[in-house]
């Protein structure tokens, strides 16, 4: 029995008649998936810390595709968030779709796509043939949210970075929910082998509540590398589902650095496959929140051939009455003899009301491998208070700069400055 | 330096404090002039690092009794940053390790917020590297300490010629050293003594507190004052410190109890 809030999303969908036949086929293939995949309740494990029923009860409309008048909303929230750095090599998605005016893309390299899959023109490449194949193929099809956004595909943001091209200045793809509205991006970012992106995700939204369920699917070519920042800095009353797929081929690096500040419930999915030796990856996160906000955050690497490398550092800065949860599985199959592994989850509690779930989960069929986990949670540490104290500093000046600390070792990893010294300052005033 | 008619800087007098209930300090007193240096010995659980807390005003330490004259001030009554800014330094037996926070920024919040409460100008980034240039000479240091993060990986010297430069930057009037000594080797034991004897002044006055005689050589104290039991039993000159060297703290703990 379809569920009627999935029912009612899809019966509100454009006419998709002009889409590509591969495309049709797979958004039919995922509507059927939802025939039987259930809403996740809190019964179901992976999602027992994390209630989205509300979704069911909120009225929200999708954007018509078919009307092409510009969104000028969202304008002023834009500015702040396009990055110096990126003044030519920026697309904007509103609200799920591609928007012209405020996408930059000035003397592309050659061979390089980024844009709307709908305008990926590329001499002698066929788009089914170089495309298709990657799309749906590394997010888990039998998860909900994905069948959901699979479902409902229009557009896709599409990054393509062909073989041995180093590209140099830092890619933005900066998406905007539109008030009341259900967005659901769709990324892809292929770097074929030998590649390298540094790639900034940006999540904003209009101060309303909206829904935005957000499927980026990456692949990594043998050697290819990627520094991949994440930054979702949504709206207080906004609902977030990210999902990000990364597929990594043999000797390939993929760094990412994914913060979390905003949305009132977040989740965060994340799946690493390595799927050749001596892979690496690093994965590093933030999560500051307060109020009433949730947030949560599961990641799996599955490490499926020697040698392989992983390292994570996942920080919860849990405020007021906020509830941070972390779940972190770590996969060695039996043939990824060799693997090193290291996982760290550090949660800080700055009040009593404040709540932090983290569960680091290893699964190990491999007997020669090198895996650490640690988790702690704690509060400010009394001792270190009373240093800032004795060399002058107030106690509230004091914990600010303990909790900024916290927070720094995460943000001081990512590689733009212009977004580092922004989100320091987001810190800073957020610690208070 | 003992300075005739010198002003008082710090009176303590029958101090008794307990940490978790427990009475450590049982009656101490002391007074300390402007140009003194003073050291504190004894042995080990005797209250000395307590004392040393007790001032800087550590949250987990009771005052129970008596009183801590500072410059004419109340001390027990502030805060330990009203303390701080008053102009008492304590230099950390155990410095703490702030990842996150780079060395100068630390250094310069800390100035700044000194300035401030003196109604002095704060200085910027520029201004605050040249201030501290000068400042890292007394203790020797590479100026690429200061990019680090506060302590975060420094040896236990580093992390002890990093408390003697807080003290150069803050300049304090009384500066209480517990256990500076404790796990320097030599070069740094001279290094960081070289930088404690340039900041003294007549101005200021200087509490050292140490196990060993050793930090003596180089730091040489005008008293010295043993420490047994949460109080000050026995106060002599400099040559005080070899006679403990020689004999140990039994026969004061023996003498005490007759």
């Amino acid at each position: 029995m379809i569920d009627l809030f999935v029912q009612d999303l899809l019966s509100q969908q454009p006419n998709f008649d002009h889409a590509p036949a591969w495309l049709k086929s797979l958004r039919a293939n995922a509507s059927d998936r939802l025939n039987y995949l259930k809403f996740p309740t809190t019964k179901d494990e992976e999602w027992r810390n994390n209630n989205f029923s509300e979704l069911k009860d909120i009225a929200l409309t999708t954007v018509d595709s078919i009307v092409e008048e510009p969104i000028t909303n969202p304008i002023h929230i834009l500015d702040d968030h396009i990055l110096p750095e990126s003044a030519e090599s920026l697309i904007t998605f509103i609200d799920g779709r591609f928007s012209h005016e405020f996408s930059a893309l000035e003397g592309l390299p050659t061979g390089v796509f980024i844009g709307s899959f709908k305008n990926f023109t590329h001499l002698g490449i066929d788009l089914a043939a170089s495309l298709f194949p990657h799309i749906g193929k590394y997010a888990d099809p039998e998860d909900f949210f994905v069948a959901l956004n699979t479902a409902c595909i229009d557009d896709i943001a599409v990054v393509y970075i062909p073989k041995n091209l180093n590209f140099a200045p830092t890619l933005q793809l900066l998406f905007v929910s539109h008030q009341g509205s259900i967005s659901q991006p769709r990324c892809l970012i292929i770097v074929e082998s030998g590649g390298s992106l540094n790639l900034v995700e940006s999540y904003i939204g209009q101060d309303s509540p909206h829904f935005c369920n957000t499927v980026t699917e990456i692949y990594l070519g043998a050697n290819a590398r990627i520094n991949h920042t994440k930054v979702q800095r949504e709206s207080d009353t906004a609902i977030w589902i990210s999902h990000c797929a990364i597929a990594q081929e043999r000797s390939s690096s993929y760094t990412k650095n994914a913060i979390v500040l905003g949305a009132k419930k977040s989740r965060t999915n994340l799946q690493v496959q390595q799927l050749g030796e001596h892979t690496e990856t690093n994965l590093n996160g933030l999560t500051l929140i307060g109020g009433e906000q949730i947030s949560d955050t599961h990641t799996a690497i599955a490490h499926n051939f020697p040698n392989g490398n992983s390292q994570q550092l996942h920080k919860c800065i849990a405020d007021e009455r906020s509830h941070c949860i972390f779940n972190g599985k770590i996969l060695v199959a039996q043939a990824a003899q060799l693997t090193n592994s290291k996982q760290l989850s550090r949660n800080l509690l700055l009040s009593p009301k404040a709540r932090i779930d983290t569960k680091p989960q290893l699964e190990i069929f491999a007997d020669n491998v090198k895996c650490a986990h640690g988790a702690t949670i704690s509060q400010i540490d009394a001792d270190e208070l009373f240093y800032l104290q004795s060399r002058c500093i107030d106690l509230e000046s004091a914990r600010k700069l303990l909790t900024y600390a916290f927070a720094a070792e995460v943000i001081s990893k990512i590689p733009v400055d212009s977004l580092r010294e922004t989100l320091s300052e987001v810190v800073l005033a957020k610690t208070h | 330096m003992i300075v005739e008619n010198s002003k008082v800087i710090l009176s303590v007098k029958n101090l008794t404090a307990e940490v978790e209930g427990v009475q450590i300090l049982k009656g101490v007193n002391l007074e300390v002039k402007a140009g003194e240096v003073h050291a504190i010995m004894g042995p080990n659980g005797s209250g000395k690092s307590t004392f040393s807390k007790v001032l800087a005003g550590h949250p987990d330490y009771a005052v129970t009794g008596g009183e801590v004259i500072f410059k004419g001030q109340n001390l027990l009554e502030l805060p330990p940053e009203e303390r701080s800014r008053a102009g008492v330094f304590l230099a950390f037996q155990y410095p703490l390790e702030i990842p996150g926070v780079t060395n100068s920024d630390f250094l310069r919040l800390a100035y700044n917020t000194l300035q401030k409460q003196k109604g002095l100008a704060e200085l910027d980034l520029l201004d605050f590297d040249d201030y501290v240039q000068d400042k890292l000479k007394v203790v020797e240091m590479n100026p690429s300490f200061l990019s680090r993060s506060v302590n975060e990986g420094f040896s236990g010297g580093e992390k002890k010629r990093n408390e003697i430069l807080q003290m150069a930057i803050l300049e304090p009037k009384l500066a209480i050293l517990d256990e500076t000594d404790s796990g320097l080797d030599i070069d740094a034991l001279r290094i960081v003594s070289n930088g404690v004897n340039q900041l003294s002044t007549a101005e200021n006055c200087t509490v050292l507190i140490t196990h060993y005689q050793r930090l003596l050589d180089y730091i040489v104290p005008d008293f010295i004052h043993v420490m047994e039991s949460g109080k000050i039993v026995l106060t002599g000159g400099k040559e005080l410190a070899l006679e403990l060297e020689s004999r140990g703290y039994d026969w004061i703990t023996e003498e005490v109890k007759v």
